[in-house]
């Protein structure tokens, strides 16, 4: 079978000039950007010790914070300053997607154009400043007329080394919601298509390619005073940029943004969404990908409309609750306090995706286990493996107090080597997502919660403030309320899980539609 | 100011902040008009600072130096260094220029019409007796050392200044370029009625081509006057510079005996 027939290439193709569009103007703004304010910076540090060894400094401590947390540290960063402004000037900004992510790749492509543009100013031969002293220049005009020029190979090394370190890290903006290449590599990462993971590294090493090349083009010029070729590179990097606009423009402003968090799950519901509303004749696009506490404030800032969030997660982590209610409660309790905030709780979508604590149904039958409290008289000879968060997280202090569990041994581990280990008997007990497709394909069993010691995680689809009267919009996901039970969600995400064409979200969604939509 | 002198030292004197290192004292030094004057001493003497106190890339410490008869504290130091010619030692040419944008520098900051400093590159360039067509476009990578300095002295000619100022401008040539390269600019001076301060380490050259010889010292001015003047100094410094030219005379004179030869 020839590589290139899997579906999922065309699939990656139709996704490339929105999210191709979308990295190159992020990158080449907070090149842009970091270029305005390093040139200067530099020019003013080069005859002032201190203030390069400060400016340096700092650059180089910028350099040392990952990517991914420069990124998201701005996101917070941004949203309170938008609350200043708010409630100062009466105005307010959108802190997620493009902002944030051009300020931080900005502050990231600074070390290297400060380091070469002082490097290379101050390795001009200072017998050429004193011969441009000599001849009459001005400070100024010996800066533009021979310190710069003479520079200029060393700085432009530092501008290329900027922009193909602002093209790698713009990959890791997706998180943030800047949609970019990266959308390719984390959805291929959470969904295990390796084939958007091929695509979107490709793409993004040859944009870098492509922007250094051109690059070289205009520093070739501009050395050998050849017109020509600064002005090919200059065409060649507007033309990037006209080419990447024309897409966004043509693309319908009133377009409903669907958005999705980190797994699987989430990118087939979103794809779904996003489905039902392309069928109801309101386009959409999806904006996948986004962190945990990102995609809520999203939500209520209106840069997405529509996202499925989990009933717990949100009493827990938005509200800060600690206690633990009935489901329906919970569900009529969230819907008033989001009602406050103008949020819409649509509805619930008919499961849940809890913690929960689950064994291999063989054994547990064996054993005589069907709930936690009958799991708890032989938890002291049993070894139980969680995610790297849920020891630390309160569901699990809550279910060891109420049941009195202690185990022999607890692990942390990967979520997807956690089913197979406890399937293979690796672990006894696992804390593991209800709705995961593993639990169907390894034969393993829910134990039951009597006490409701963990919190319900219902599935519920929000609607962004100024979506609240949107009849449209409601209508075309009424269909999906209620309709979605844990065996069909698990089925549909252990599809997902698979690595081959029909597994991509988008056919995920469309085969979950098949199944709920002819109920 | 008529018959006052071109350019006026006067107890002038110098003290470089770091190291607080005594680079001119003390030092009184009139050049007049259409006179060639060459500085001499050995690295460290001062002959430098002295020269760079002129166009103001030195401002002096102490006393006052005075060009073309005004303070030069109370000129615009831009404007003072554009209307006198500078040549640096081995040439100080801009390497992303080309000949014909070095030499047109000055008149390009003056602000002089392109054609009109097209035409003065063209002209200069004859001066210096190098071919136009051939040299105009080169970068300086691509000239000899003795074709870089001609440059320079094209450069330094190029807004048609009164006074040269040249530091070292032969040092780095071979004795055949020198040679050649002294006796042009000798009679550039001639022809262009200028005033010229040079500086320079070796007392034959200085000797040779100057009107007046001027000898630094530690910062300090030793002798100065016309080479029969030097001659009578009993300075021993002077003494001591003037030994090897004398001796070298006389040996070149006995080894190289010809007819008619003084």
């Amino acid at each position: 079978m020839n590589l290139f027939s899997d579906p999922r290439w065309s699939e990656a193709l139709a996704h490339l000039p929105d999210y191709l569009g979308n990295h190159v103007r992020v990158s080449l703004a907070a090149l842009a950007l970091g270029l305005i304010v390093s040139l200067p910076l530099a020019i003013l540090a080069r005859n002032r010790p201190v203030l390069r060894g400060a400016l340096l400094g700092f650059a180089s401590i910028v350099q040392t914070v990952p990517g991914l947390a420069l990124l998201a540290l701005f996101y917070p960063l941004l949203l309170v300053l938008a609350a200043l402004t708010l409630s100062w000037f009466g105005f307010d900004f959108s802190a997620f997607g493009f902002l944030p992510a051009v300020l931080a790749l900005a502050l990231y492509s600074m070390l290297p154009v400060l380091r070469n543009t002082i490097t290379g100013l101050s390795g001009v031969d200072p017998a050429l400043t004193e011969a441009a002293q000599g001849v009459g220049m001005t400070e100024r005009q010996s800066l533009f007329m021979v310190e710069l020029p003479l520079a200029l190979p060393v700085m432009m090394a530092g501008i290329r080394t900027a922009a193909v370190w602002v093209i790698g890290t713009a990959t890791l903006s997706t998180p943030i919601g800047q949609t970019s290449l990266g959308n390719y590599i984390f959805a291929g990462l959470q969904t295990q298509n390796w084939v958007f993971v091929v695509f979107g590294c490709l793409a993004a090493a040859a944009l870098a390619l492509a922007v250094d090349q051109l690059l070289a083009l205009i520093e070739n010029g501009l050395r050998h005073r050849s017109r020509l070729r600064a002005a090919l590179g200059g065409v060649g990097i507007a033309a990037l940029v006209a080419a990447t606009l024309v897409p966004a423009m043509a693309r319908s402003a009133s377009s409903y943004v669907v958005g999705a968090k980190t797994f699987t799950e989430q990118y087939v519901l979103a794809a779904l969404i996003a489905q039902r509303l392309n069928a109801d004749g309101l386009s959409a696009t999806t904006r996948a990908g986004l962190g945990s506490s990102v995609i809520f404030d999203a939500l209520k800032a209106g840069d997405i409309d529509v996202y499925v969030d989990y009933s717990g997660t949100l009493w827990a982590n938005q509200f800060h609750h600690t206690d633990i209610r009935p489901r329906e409660e919970l569900l009529a309790d969230l819907k008033s306090i989001l009602a406050k905030q103008d949020i819409t709780l649509l509805g619930d979508l008919g499961f849940a995706n809890a913690y929960a604590l689950i064994m291999p149904k063989q054994r547990a039958e064996a054993l005589g286990i069907h709930t936690i409290a009958d799991l708890a008289a032989l938890a002291p000879s049993l070894s139980i493996a969680g995610d790297y968060e849920f020891f630390s997280r309160p569901e699990w202090a809550g279910i060891k107090q109420a049941y009195g569990l202690s185990f022999r041994t607890q692990r942390q581990m990967q979520p997807d080597f956690m089913y197979a280990a406890v399937a293979s008997g690796e672990v006894d007990v696992i804390a593991g997502y209800t709705s995961d497709g593993l639990i169907a394909k390894y034969d393993l069993m829910v134990l039951g919660d009597p006490k409701h010691a963990i919190p319900p995680y219902d599935a519920v689809m929000l609607l962004a403030p100024k979506r609240k009267d949107d009849t449209k919009l409601r209508a075309a996901l009424q269909p999906l309320l209620g309709r979605i039970d844990i065996a069909t969600m698990r089925e549909a995400n252990l599809r997902a899980a698979g690595n081959d064409g029909s597994s991509s979200p988008d056919a995920v969604a469309r085969w979950l539609w098949e199944k709920i939509g002819k109920k | 100011m008529s018959n006052g002198p071109l350019i006026a030292y006067t107890k002038v004197g110098k003290t470089f902040a770091n190291g607080g290192v005594v680079a001119v004292d003390d030092v009184s030094l009139d050049v007049a008009e259409g006179e060639f004057l060459a500085i001499v001493g050995g690295s460290g003497s001062g002959k430098t600072t002295l020269l760079r106190l002129a166009n103001r890339l030195i401002e002096a410490d102490r006393g006052s130096v005075t060009v073309e008869g005004e303070d030069v504290r109370n000129v615009d130091p831009i404007g003072l260094r554009r209307r006198i010619g500078y040549v640096f030692q081995s040439g100080g040419l801009f390497p992303h220029l080309s000949v014909g944008a070095n030499i047109g520098i000055t008149p390009k900051l003056l602000g002089w019409p392109a054609a009109e400093i097209a035409a003065r590159v063209d002209e200069l360039l004859e001066l210096v007796q190098l071919d136009g067509g051939q040299y105009r476009e080169r970068l300086p990578s691509e000239l000899s050392g003795g074709q870089r300095q001609r440059v320079g002295v094209a450069r330094a000619l190029a807004a048609r200044p009164r006074i040269v100022l040249m530091d070292e401008p032969f040092g780095a040539l071979d004795p055949l370029t020198r040679d050649a390269l002294g006796d042009d600019f000798r009679e550039l001076h001639r022809r262009l009625k200028l005033t010229t301060i040079m500086i320079t380490h070796d007392m034959t050259e200085a000797l040779l081509l100057a009107d007046r010889v001027a000898v630094m010292h530690e910062g300090r001015l030793l002798a100065q006057g016309t080479p029969g003047e030097l001659s009578e100094s009993n300075d021993p410094y002077v003494e001591k510079l003037l030994h090897t030219p004398r001796r070298q005379a006389e040996r070149l004179g006995k080894l190289l005996p010809r007819d008619g030869a003084a």
